[in-house]
This record gives structure tokens, C-alpha cells and sequence, in this order.
């Protein structure tokens, strides 16, 4: 089977993680290979949560710089700084809405205008894909479901061999009663944003 | 029922690397088992502390990795199946208590994991712990994925009972903290009481009895070898006429560059997963017609060292190399593309790495380093230093904890660090050695680990040191566990006792000692200077639990604050404080309502009185 490697990046509390495992599950359920790794040294206190998944026949958890098939960055600032993990070819997904780092907010570090982060991005890479990720959670009925929202907009470009019935399982089984049907309508919003 | 206690062998879960070795353990029935949290090995101990209020696994956070070593060796001895985890850097701690046991032995199955940390994402050093299994003469098992692990730490019981004496089980931290789909075997009922039969003269270690135990240690390190030598955990893929010896994560590495290079016919690969004794006669038939051989191992050239004396020993010349300037690194951990593009150079293949793309034109961007919460009651208590220390030329030895992350501008509090408890210790030196006052900073858990004996220390050698013990009722850092001082009824947790940091400090005879809140930054700043001017020891406790744990208890009880008109624009409160809840809006001065947890640190050090609570 052909290998896909996707990296996820976000900002600590944005659950990245939920995510990556609700689309784990999804791969599980299709019994399609999949590892992940990620790193979240000190999450809870503000830093860079990274994912790596990898689908197919592959062994390693992680992935190198410049071999991401596909990105999807929960924080504009972010995605920019991980894009070192792509190559011309990746397909890139990010969120606009800016978590100003503290450094930034403070005004002791300048954060780049939203119009030129996109066009670093995309004069380097394949294809961008930009959605305001919070906007759309809210509209999902929560601000916590930008990463559900961001997992639709994955799906409804295709590069990965999941499907969006079997992430809706997942969403089902893995999130809180509760909270899955705002995720599955953040889901749906997601995918939405990138069809239109 | 805690899903990892699901009886129902074959069905597939996506596991988490240390869920994935907690499963392996209770498969393997599992009874004892105890630690001292710390990453990448944290949740294996989490799991089994929610597994043991449900079943009959005995399961304790120990005050160390020493103290939790010699309460597995007591449980092992008794009969019961028992397992030990900790950290790389833990083993250093629980080494003196290793060395001898590894002299006296187990009767029931012993494991003790160490998690390794390549890159040290959350540590301060990358030490390889496979020199332990040298050191100690112990087996040496190293997994190359969790749903590997899982099953190994099945085989190290089976293998720690068959030689009576504990086994190493090595991960890393890609394999702690990678996920992947593991199928549930059957669950051994574990047996969680055993007795203890009575042998003194092979259980207590005088140098008569010592001279005899190392013996048997010296031929259970034979037996050890043949196992070695014929474990399924060391095996033979392929045939081509080059040579990769690997082990744990760089086995994928470099399973994925022979396939990606299309090398399946010229590559033959040994991949090591017992390293301890490693597999002389293994590694010889290995050897034996093969061109060229490369050693991919991340850390230390322990394999190879072993590789190269097995080549010796047969008069093979061929090229083995690893490390090395064009090769690879002791440094930090290996990724794919790299042991792919040194495969390819080694042996001469072709091959068009992938390009990343271009950075050049990206400016450099804000940084996002991480930063203790906001309301965190350690920055109130550093801040409190900071204006009290305000002209005493001084030293601040900090230690492990996340009030580490004091050092860092804008509170710059923390001069030194090696280890955990060595702000005391190391405060004692450099009272001794400078003419500057010095201030070590230390958290609770980390006092009740390792803190107190250079406590006693600067007791019985009389330094003037002044000792900050950050109490926030919690081992925050490493996800919220319990410690000997934490409250555990109010946790409802029952079966627990509660250790005063109060009563032991007193009880060592420091002569001030001083209880504060940290939130009350007035009070503290005098309690400080107060313990400042004492001569000779001065401890201040300060006592406020960690924000982000009641924040997840539902516990926080704070109203938000808001910066009102009165602000002057001085920015005491950024500059100084840092609290992650200010933001600049324009060239004002704002506070995020959803950030803020209300402890009103800020409110008092405004020099305008300008930030008050919302008004609802
Ligand atoms: S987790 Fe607790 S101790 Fe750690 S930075 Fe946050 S509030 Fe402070
Ligand atoms: S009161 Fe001030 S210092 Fe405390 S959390 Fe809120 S903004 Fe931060």
C-alpha cells in the first residue's frame, strides 16, 4: 500500500491529540497500517504539540524533514515554522485564526500579517488550503472542536486513504456523548470549508 | 473497567506505546509494582495506579526510583511478578540498590523498565542505560515498537525467572510515545502474595556471602549469553552480502530505507532486541561473508563495540563502522531520511533525498517556548525572590520540576541545575566556596526524592544557604501524581498516610523556617528577606496548589482581572511577572478573561492599582 505521511502541529490545549487518535481509530477500523508518534513535552504549559501518522506498509513513527505528504497546522504561526517537514509537492492545511505566542503578545516579538504567513506557505508547497478553524467550531457549537473541524477539512482533501464514514465512527466512539455530535457537525463544517 | 484490563484476547487496540507495555505487564500477570513518575515513562505507572483501585495489583508511587527499586526486589523475592519503571536518569538514583540485586537476585519475575530519552525532549542528559546491563551484568531486553514491547515484557518475566535475577527492559522515547494498533492476549491471573523463605546467607550481602552471589552472577551471565544467542528477540533478515546490525527504533529506520532503496537483494540486517549479553556467536555467523557492515544504533556505539571484539575474536577485517564524523551521531535521535541517506552512502547506492523546502526568505518568527501557567503560584513566588534578593549578591542552584522554567527572562530566577534534589546539595557547595548568599529552590516532590539528606546536610555542616520549597500539593511536571505530602483524602484516596514538610524540616533542626502563601506577594517578599538575614540554614516553605490540577479538579475559585483605566502604561506586570494572560492590544495592556485564574498576583505589584477583578 502507498505510504502517507501526515504531521499535525498545534498549540498546547488545542487537542491535536484527540484528533490524531480519533483519525488512528478511523485507519484502525479500515485496517489500514497506522503508527503515530508525537511529541508534547510541556503542552499544558503553552508549547508545540507535534503529531506524525504515517498509513501503509512503513515502520518508523516518525517522519523527516521534507517527507510530509500532507500538513495540517491548528495555529497559522505554526504551521509556517513546521514547514521545514514539507516539500514542494505537500499539500498544506492550516487554520487562520493566530494563538499569538506570549513573546508576541507582549509586543516583544512581532507576529507575521496572516496575507504573508499564506504566501510563504504557498509559494513552497503544492497546495494550500486555509480555513478559520475557530469561526467554524463556533458555529459547530464549540470553540474546543477546532480539531474536529480541522480533521473534516483533512478528509475532504483526499490524500489519506481514510474515510469520512469511518472518521465518523470514530468520532462517535472516541469523543464524550455530549460532544459528539457538535464534533460531528464541526466534521461536516471542515470538510465543507475545503469542498466550497 | 480500565481498558487495558478488556478480556478479550485478539481483539486489536490502538495503543500508546507505554499503554501497550502496561498491557504486556498484566498479561503477564503482573502483581507488584512501583516508581517514581517521570517522562517518557510516565503513563506506564498512571495506567497501572487506575488498574490497581480496581483489581489486585499492588501498585505505590514511591518516594524515588532507589526506594521504588528495593520495594519491587522485597515484592520479586517474595514470589510476586513485579515491575519497576522509571526514567533513564532514574536508574542512576535506584543504581546502588541495582548493583546488589543483580548480586542476590528474584525468586518471582522482576522487570525494571528505563525509558530513555534521545534528544532529551523532557530530560537533562541522553545517557545510554544499556552500559546498566554491563555494569550490573544484567539481561538487557529493547523493543523496536510497543506491540513488540508488549510481548517482551511478557518474555522478560519468563526470562527473569528462568535466570533468578532482574531483567532491563530499555525503551526510548519513540516508543513510549508512539501509538499503533496492538492485538490483547490472554490475561494470566496474577498471583499478588507470595512469602518469603528465610536464606540469610545468600540474602544478606557481607563480603563472604557477596563472593559467592558474584559467582553465580558471573554464570548466569553464561546462560544468559546462550539465550542471547538463540533469542527470537535477535534475528536474521535477508541475505544480501552488506551488513546492518540494528536495534529498537533505528530497526524501522531501517527496515523502511531498504524498501525505499530498493536494496531487499544486497542487504542482509541483524536486528538486536537482546543486548545484554549481546549475541557473540549471533553477530559472527552475521559477519561470516558479509562485505561490509554498518552498526545503525542511536547513543553510544554500544553495539558496535560489542560487533567490532566479536569480528576480532574470529580475525574478521571486513569494514564495521557507526559512528563516526561521516556516519552516524552519539547525538540526539535518528530520523528515517537520515539512516536512509547513510545507508545509501555507506554502500554506495543511489539515491535523490527528498528536498525540504526552501527556508530561506521565512524571517525569524516568535518563538513559542513553554512557560509556566498563567496564575502559576511559583511565578508569584519568584517574583518575590526577585524583589527581596534586590541587591544581595547571590546564587539561586534551581532543580527539576516546572518551576525549572523560572530561569527564563523575564523572572531569570535559576543559576544551576544537575539533577533532581541538587539544589540543596549544590547550595551547600557554593555557600561554602562564594561570599554570595545562596537562595535553591526546590519542589515538593523533589524534597521528599532527594532533597532532604543535603537539607541534613546543611544542618549538620552549618552552611548559610536559605532553601524555597515550592509546595503546590502535586508532582505537576510530569502529569499530577501523588507525593508523601500530598493530601490523598481530599483526593478521596483512601489507604494513604500524609508526610508534613513543615514537620520534617523542623525536625531536622533548621533554625527558620517560615510558612507563607505565595500569593500574597507583600508577606512573601518579608518572609523572604527575613530568612535572607538569618544566618546559617533558613528554609521557606510556600504553599499554594498547582492552578492547572484545580483547574482539572474544578477547584478554581479566582474571578478573572481586567486592566482598568488607571493603567499608566509602566508594564511592571509584563516585564517583571510575565504572566501568560497579558496581552498588548495596541499599546495597552490587556488581560485574557480565559486565561486568567484569578490569584491577583498582578493586582498587587501594579504600581497604579490599575488591574482589578471584572466586575460581573
Ligand atoms: S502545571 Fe502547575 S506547577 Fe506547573 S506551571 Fe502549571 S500551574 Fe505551575
Ligand atoms: S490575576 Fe494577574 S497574574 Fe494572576 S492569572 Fe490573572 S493576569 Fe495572571
Amino acid at each position: 500500500m502507498n505510504i502517507k505521511r501526515l504531521i499535525i502541529v498545534a498549540v498546547g490545549g488545542q487537542g491535536n491529540l484527540l484528533a490524531s487518535k480519533v483519525l488512528g481509530e478511523a485507519a484502525c477500523r479500515q485496517e489500514i497500517p497506522v503508527r503515530m508518534s508525537e511529541i508534547h513535552g510541556m503542552a499544558q504549559r503553552g508549547g508545540v504539540v507535534e503529531s506524525a501518522m504515517i498509513f501503509g506498509d512503513a515502520q518508523s513513527t516518525i517522519i523527516s524533514d521534507g517527507e510530509a505528504d500532507i500538513m495540517v497546522g491548528f495555529e497559522p504561526l505554526e504551521t509556517l515554522r513546521a514547514i521545514k517537514k514539507c516539500n514542494s509537492k505537500s499539500t498544506v492545511i492550516t487554520s487562520t485564526s493566530p494563538l499569538p505566542p506570549f513573546t508576541a503578545a507582549i509586543g516583544k516579538g512581532v507576529y507575521p500579517d496572516m496575507e504573508s504567513i499564506k504566501s510563504m506557505i504557498r509559494q513552497r508547497v503544492g497546495r494550500l488550503i486555509t480555513l478559520d478553524a475557530n469561526v467554524l467550531a463556533k458555529e459547530a457549537g464549540s470553540e474546543l472542536s477546532v480539531n474536529i473541524v480541522l480533521l473534516g477539512a483533512l478528509i475532504a482533501v483526499d490524500v489519506l486513504p481514510v474515510t469520512a464514514d469511518s472518521v465518523q465512527e470514530a468520532i462517535r466512539e472516541t469523543t464524550k456523548k455530549s460532544f459528539a455530535e457538535i464534533n460531528l457537525k464541526a466534521f461536516d463544517l471542515g470538510r465543507a470549508a475545503v469542498k466550497a | 473497567m480500565h481498558k487495558l484490563l478488556t478480556d478479550k484476547p485478539g481483539e486489536k487496540a490502538f495503543l500508546l506505546g507505554n499503554e501497550a507495555i502496561a498491557r504486556g505487564a498484566i498479561e503477564a500477570g503482573l502483581g507488584f509494582a512501583s516508581t517514581y513518575p517521570g517522562t517518557p515513562s510516565s503513563e506506564i505507572s498512571a495506567n497501572f495506579f487506575q488498574i490497581s483501585r480496581e483489581s489486585d495489583l499492588y501498585f505505590e508511587y514511591s518516594t524515588n526510583e532507589k526506594v521504588a527499586l528495593e520495594v519491587a526486589a522485597a515484592a520479586a523475592n517474595s514470589g510476586v511478578r513485579s515491575m519497576c519503571i522509571m526514567k533513564h536518569v532514574g536508574v542512576n538514583v535506584a543504581a546502588d540498590a541495582l548493583m546488589t540485586l543483580a548480586y542476590v537476585g528474584v525468586r518471582g519475575g522482576l522487570v525494571i523498565l528505563t525509558a530513555d530519552d534521545p534528544f532529551m525532549f523532557s530530560s537533562q542528559n541522553e545517557q545510554d542505560n544499556r552500559y546498566y546491563g554491563k555494569l550490573s551484568g544484567l539481561p538487557i531486553l529493547e523493543p523496536s515498537s510497543g506491540e513488540e514491547a508488549k510481548e517482551m515484557v511478557d518474555h522478560a518475566f519468563d526470562l527473569s525467572e528462568r535466570l533468578q535475577e532482574p531483567v532491563l527492559l530499555r525503551t526510548t522515547t519513540r516508543i513510549n510515545h508512539s501509538t499503533s494498533p496492538v492485538i490483547f492476549g490472554k490475561i494470566r491471573k496474577p498471583v499478588t502474595k507470595g512469602d518469603f523463605a528465610k536464606d540469610p546467607f545468600n540474602y544478606v550481602t557481607v563480603p563472604a556471602v557477596s563472593r559467592k552471589l558474584h559467582v553465580k552472577l558471573l554464570k548466569n551471565y553464561e546462560t544468559a549469553l546462550e539465550l542471547s544467542n538463540s533469542s527470537s528477540y535477535n534475528f536474521i533478515e535477508g541475505n544480501g552480502s552488506f551488513g546492518i546490525i540494528c536495534n529498537g527504533v533505528s530497526y524501522n529506520y531501517v527496515k523502511d530505507a531498504v524498501r525505499d532503496l530498493d536494496v531487499e537483494n544486497k542487504i542482509k540486517i541483524l536486528r538486536i532486541g537482546f543486548s545484554h549479553p549481546m549475541p557473540n556467536a549471533l553477530i559472527q555467523k552475521f559477519l561470516q561473508g558479509c562485505q561490509k557492515a554498518l552498526v545503525v544504533e542511536e547513543g553510544e556505539p554500544y553495539m558496535e563495540e560489542a560487533v567490532k571484539s566479536a569480528a576480532q575474536e574470529k580475525g574478521f577485517t571486513n569494514p564495521i563502522n557507526g559512528k563516526g564524523p561521516d556516519l552516524f551521531s552519539r547525538l540526539f535521535e535518528f530520523d528515517p531520511g537520515m539512516v536512509r541517506a547513510k545507508i545509501a552512502s555507506y554502500f554506495g547506492f543511489a539515491y535523490a533525498p527528498a528536498a525540504p523546502v526552501d527556508l530561506t526568505g521565512i524571517p525569524d518568527l516568535p518563538q513559542r517556548p513553554p512557560n509556566l501557567c498563567a496564575g502559576c503560584s511559583h511565578r508569584a513566588m519568584f517574583y518575590a525572590v526577585n524583589k527581596a534578593a534586590e541587591g544581595i549578591p547571590n546564587i539561586r542552584p534551581t532543580d527539576i520540576g516546572c518551576y525549572t522554567l523560572g530561569f527564563l527572562p523575564p523572572l531569570s530566577t535559576g543559576d544551576f541545575l544537575i539533577c533532581m534534589g541538587s539544589s540543596v546539595g549544590t547550595g551547600c557547595g557554593f555557600s561554602k566556596a562564594t561570599n554570595k548568599k545562596v537562595i535553591s529552590y526546590i519542589g515538593d516532590s523533589t524534597f521528599f526524592h532527594s532533597g532532604i539528606p543535603g537539607l541534613i546536610n546543611a544542618v549538620f555542616n552549618n552552611h548559610d544557604i536559605t532553601l524555597v520549597i515550592l509546595d503546590n500539593h502535586t508532582t505537576a511536571m510530569t502529569g499530577h501524581q501523588p507525593h508523601p505530602g500530598v493530601d490523598m483524602q481530599e483526593l478521596k484516596l483512601e489507604g494513604f498516610n500524609r508526610v508534613s514538610i513543615e514537620s520534617v524540616v523542623k525536625g531536622i533542626g533548621v533554625g527558620h523556617v517560615a510558612m507563607i502563601r505565595p500569593y500574597n506577594i507583600k508577606k512573601s517578599i518579608a518572609a523572604i528577606r527575613e530568612a535572607l538575614a538569618y544566618k546559617g540554614v533558613s528554609v521557606v516553605i510556600a504553599q499554594q496548589s498547582c492552578v492547572l490540577m484545580d483547574k482539572s479538579l474544578k477547584k478554581l475559585r479566582g474571578k478573572p482581572f481586567c486592566v482598568s483605566d488607571r493603567c499608566k502604561n509602566h508594564r511592571n506586570c509584563i516585564n517583571d511577572l510575565g504572566c501568560p494572560a497579558f496581552y498588548v492590544e495596541g499599546s495597552a495592556v490587556r488581560i485574557n478573561a480565559a486565561l486568567c485564574t484569578g490569584c491577583g498576583v498582578c493586582a498587587q505589584i501594579c504600581p497604579e492599582h490599575a488591574i482589578v477583578p471584572v466586575k460581573d
